[in-house]
């Protein structure tokens, strides 16, 4: 359009739109609006209700035991003598062994597939990965129980024993089942979700960083450390998290390997039970209300550590950006 | 005029140029030349994107390239400190030279380049979980220096070098993009010069600028030149006539013309040259 030709097509436009456009009606503007709402509503809800299901379901144990519940480790049904501490601790411990496990090799993996992988091992091992993702957990379950065990009290462990004996954590008998292989097989599980996610977070990384680091002379390994890993650690820590709240809830394959007794102990091959194994196994034989309602209380507990780790999880973080930055050279 | 060396295919062109030139320089002028570039071709893939440039680089001078988008004058200039090789399937024919040691000869670490030749980029980019400090000084520490007085010298140095001392000397602590824009760049020189390089790539430094940060820049750029070569990368063609020594004009991937800026944007030998100078295509 040439500039003559401009006002005089402007002045018309006014009367020509208003002659051939109505107003728009804003009865679909709202319509999609609310009904957008309803649906992040109904998340909501569906939490509260959730939360409010547990708690019904679980207070008349909740007033039975009170505080205690959380503090005793005696798992006695026909007695009638709940305490979640073992499980509590079996779901910890099994997840932090997980964390230490995958989140080293998960990053690794992923700095390997972002900055050093050449192109043609890249899909091929990304599409690896995200198959083991989609591995049910019961599969993986029944590798852990025919495979996985039976290597890890033939080799491993007794090597564990041998070097790390004299620690509280590499003692007593192997058995296979114990907690270390439930930390293991949910590391396992959890390897995929904070790969892929790693892997996200660190080809988001501008481009502009790593070259800012190899024009100063950085090997790759110096790129990957002052400019691609620093520059994501924030975002690292969330995918850490997210792995974090897998594993906690984790369930199947790890009720297969970890032994599945309630007990409270130092040694690592010690067998071991988490809140999510306990709700599993046993939530069939619960044949009196009370039993039932103590499970409930144990599924409470489990939403409850979730909820609780994800907040601390984002306090942590926040402390991360505030001093991460206040380092100075002087 | 002796730093006149051309790339043109056309034969009457080069005998032109040839009668122009006068005879190469004699050894006891040496250090005239930072990088002497022969015969250099590169290929992305298929894509040839730079096509036969012979270019001899003056030392302690400021050499502008200039030219239409993808001509080539990026790649051209990322090939004087093997930067290109960071995208897959490049491949590199001819030599480059810098202070006479073949920078593509199989025993160079590309790293050992890039320490002797330093880079500025389009976006200044500060390490962001770093401070000014620690931005300045990252490259000392990478080459193993670890004697605090020496960094904290260095750190000034640098700083002043790039004329940024005196806004930040008290807040040293302070994350690097905390800055503006303009100081971000001069940030980014200094951390270029505190690793002492022999050379200072730019390229585009000032396109992401305002006016008052690219005047700063330029002023910068002249005073660096004592001590320092200079090869910048410019879309601007009056930063090139107010900044460079020399110009090169780059258009699909060969080198049109080279020479004083003075001669190239007064009196330029090639119509190409000038008519992109003169804004009729670019």
């Amino acid at each position: 359009m040439d500039a003559i030709s401009g006002p005089a097509i402007a002045a018309a436009e006014p009367q020509s739109a208003r002659r051939v456009m109505t107003p728009p009606s804003r009865f679909g503007d709202r319509a999609f609006e609310w009904l957008t709402l309803a649906m992040a509503m109904a998340v909501v809800v569906l939490v509260i209700l959730l939360g409010w299901e547990l708690c019904r379901g679980s207070s008349p144990a909740i007033r039975k035991f009170g505080f205690h519940f959380l503090t005793t480790s005696t798992w006695d049904p026909v007695a009638e003598q709940f305490g979640a501490l073992p499980f509590i601790y079996g779901t910890l411990v099994s997840s932090l062994i997980a964390l230490l496990l995958a989140v080293p090799l998960s990053i690794a993996t992923a700095a390997y597939l972002t900055e050093l992988a050449p192109l043609w091992i890249r899909q091929p091992l990304v599409s690896l990965i995200e198959m083991l993702a989609a591995i049910p957990s019961v599969i993986l379950g029944l590798w852990g129980i025919f495979v996985m065990i039976p290597w890890l009290r033939d080799y491993p462990f007794p090597l564990l024993k041998r070097v790390f004996g004299w620690t509280p954590f590499f003692t007593g008998p192997i058995y296979g089942t114990s907690m270390l292989a439930g930390g293991i097989i949910i590391a396992i599980m959890i390897l995929p979700i904070i790969t892929s996610v790693s892997r996200e977070i660190l080809r988001s990384v501008p481009n502009l960083q790593r070259e800012a680091a190899y024009a100063l002379g950085a090997t790759r390994w110096e790129v990957t450390r002052i400019a691609v890993l620093s520059y994501a650690k924030k975002g690292l820590f969330g995918a850490v998290i997210l792995g974090l709240g897998r594993a906690l809830g984790e369930t199947m394959a790890v009720t297969m390997v970890i032994g599945n007794t309630p007990q409270i102990a130092a040694s690592l091959f010690k067998p071991g039970y988490t809140l999510a194994s306990v709700i599993a196994n046993e939530f069939t034989e619960a044949t009196t209300d009370l039993y039932l309602q103590a499970l409930f209380e144990i599924g409470l507990v489990l939403l409850g550590t979730t909820i609780l780790a994800n907040l601390l999880a984002q306090a942590l973080l926040q402390t991360m950006s505030t001093t991460s930055t206040t380092r100075a050279v002087q | 005029m002796v730093n006149l060396l051309m790339a043109n295919p056309d034969p009457t062109v080069a005998e032109r140029v040839e009668r122009d030139t006068e005879p190469a320089p004699s050894p006891e002028h040496a250090p005239l030349y930072t990088f002497q570039v022969k015969n250099l071709s590169v290929w992305y893939g298929e894509k040839r994107a730079i096509d036969d440039v012979t270019l001899h680089i003056a030392s302690n001078a400021v050499t502008a390239i200039i030219g239409p988008s993808g001509c080539g004058k990026s790649t051209f200039l990322r090939c004087l400190n093997r930067m290109h090789e960071l995208v897959p399937k490049t491949r590199v024919e001819g030599t480059v030279l810098l202070q006479g040691d073949d920078l593509y000869s199989n025993s160079v670490d590309p790293a050992i380049v890039r320490r002797r030749v330093g880079m500025v980029f389009q976006k200044s980019n500060p390490f962001p979980t770093m401070s000014i400090g620690e931005n300045v000084v990252i490259g000392l520490r990478l080459n193993g220096v670890r004697n605090q007085k020496f960094l904290n010298e260095r750190l000034e140095k640098s700083l002043r070098m790039a004329a940024l001392w005196d806004e930040v000397k008290d807040d040293l602590h302070k994350p690097g993009t905390s800055l503006s824009g303009g100081q971000q760049q001069r940030l980014c020189i200094a951390r270029a010069l505190a690793v002492e390089p022999e050379v200072i790539l730019m390229d585009e430094p000032c396109s992401a600028l305002d006016p008052i940060a690219t005047a700063k820049i330029e002023e910068l750029i002249h005073e660096l030149k004592a001590q320092y070569t200079i090869v910048t990368v410019t879309h601007n063609m009056q930063q090139a006539g107010r900044v460079s020594d020399y110009t090169a004009f780059f258009y699909l991937g060969r080198l049109i013309e080279f020479g004083p800026t003075t001669k190239i944007f007064t009196n330029p030998s090639q119509r190409q040259t000038e008519d992109y100078i003169t804004g009729r295509f670019g």
